[in-house]
């Protein structure tokens, strides 16, 4: 598996998406967003968080008009593998890799705080690894990550398949005070048509050593350098 | 020639920054205030003097970047 991390300026978690890409045996390589292509036999394309270009006009949406982000869209149309991580996951909406729009958080808080996942699907190339419907324990950290998009879009996304993620308690029950956000149907993560890109809010790369609390993350990369 | 873009919330989008600073407005008690819709304005100076092709030009840049048309509605104005 050789991962191809893009640099945006403002990014702050590629030091953090390597590292869980290396533990799970991934070679990864750091990509400059004003670079034009890909490393040859790029497998995997990752958009860490942070925060593109200060978060100036929408979150994301600068970066999602980088150069790079041609090369990522033929890369994605070619059937390669993206994943979109908090800023990342704005870049994909941003850029019209992935439906709809993360808003300001409901309660206009900036959270930062330990989250529970129900994997919503385990036979895509992200989640081989983990079960069907169980919660994982990550991390979120974002003041913009109300996933809204067109009713429309929602029933595709729903009747699709194509949510990845969502917010849920230790018991894996879904929604209310689980959802920190407000986001719709307690979206914490979509995929493509194709399944082939994955944007989440969430930190899976920040939950892959018990030093920190927690390794329930690191199932998301080893299903990755799986595949 | 001066352009201005005005980008504003759909109907029907949750606004929490706009109801924020509405409650801040009652807050500070000033009266009348039914409700807060916060959006972005670009003051922007265009080359030339063909305000169509200026208009067009904006159009393309509101599509593009400065509105989010999931969300946004955008409006253009020459100046």
């Amino acid at each position: 598996m050789k991962a191809a991390i893009v640099l945006f300026p403002g990014s702050n978690r590629e030091g953090d998406a390597a590292r869980a890409l290396r533990q799970a045996g991934a070679d990864t390589q750091i990509v400059w967003h004003d670079d034009h292509a890909l490393p040859d036999r790029t497998d995997l394309v990752v958009l860490p968080g942070g925060f593109s270009y200060g978060d100036y006009l929408r979150c994301g949406a600068i970066a999602g008009r980088a150069k790079i982000m041609d090369a990522v869209r033929a890369h994605a149309a070619r059937g390669g593998y993206v994943l979109g991580i908090c800023n990342g996951f704005q870049i994909l909406c941003e850029s019209g890799l992935l439906p709809g729009v993360l808003m300001r958080n409901r309660d206009l808080r900036f959270v930062c705080k330990r989250q529970f996942l129900r994997v919503e699907r385990n036979d895509t190339v992200f989640t081989r690894v983990y079960k069907k419907h169980q919660a994982i324990d990550v991390a979120i950290a974002h003041g913009e990550g109300n996933y809204e998009a067109h009713e429309e879009t929602i029933r595709e996304l729903e009747d699709q398949g194509r949510v990845a993620f969502r917010y849920c308690n230790a018991q894996a029950q879904v929604g209310g005070e689980a959802n920190p956000n407000g986001s719709t149907n307690d979206i914490a993560g979509i995929y493509s048509e194709k399944l082939n890109v994955l944007g989440m809010m969430p930190h899976p790369e920040n939950l892959i050593d018990p030093l920190v609390g927690g390794i329930d993350g690191r199932g998301l990369f080893a299903s990755l350098v799986a595949a | 020639m001066k352009a201005r873009v005005t980008v504003t919330l759909k109907t029907g989008v949750l606004d929490p920054q706009g109801k924020a600073i509405e409650g801040a407005l009652h807050s500070l008690g000033i009266d009348g205030i039914a409700s807060v819709r916060q959006g972005k304005v670009f003051d922007i100076e265009v080359e030339g003097d063909d305000a169509e092709a200026a208009k067009a030009a904006l159009a393309a840049a509101s599509e593009k970047l400065l509105a989010n048309t999931v969300v946004e509605n955008y409006r253009v104005d020459i100046l």
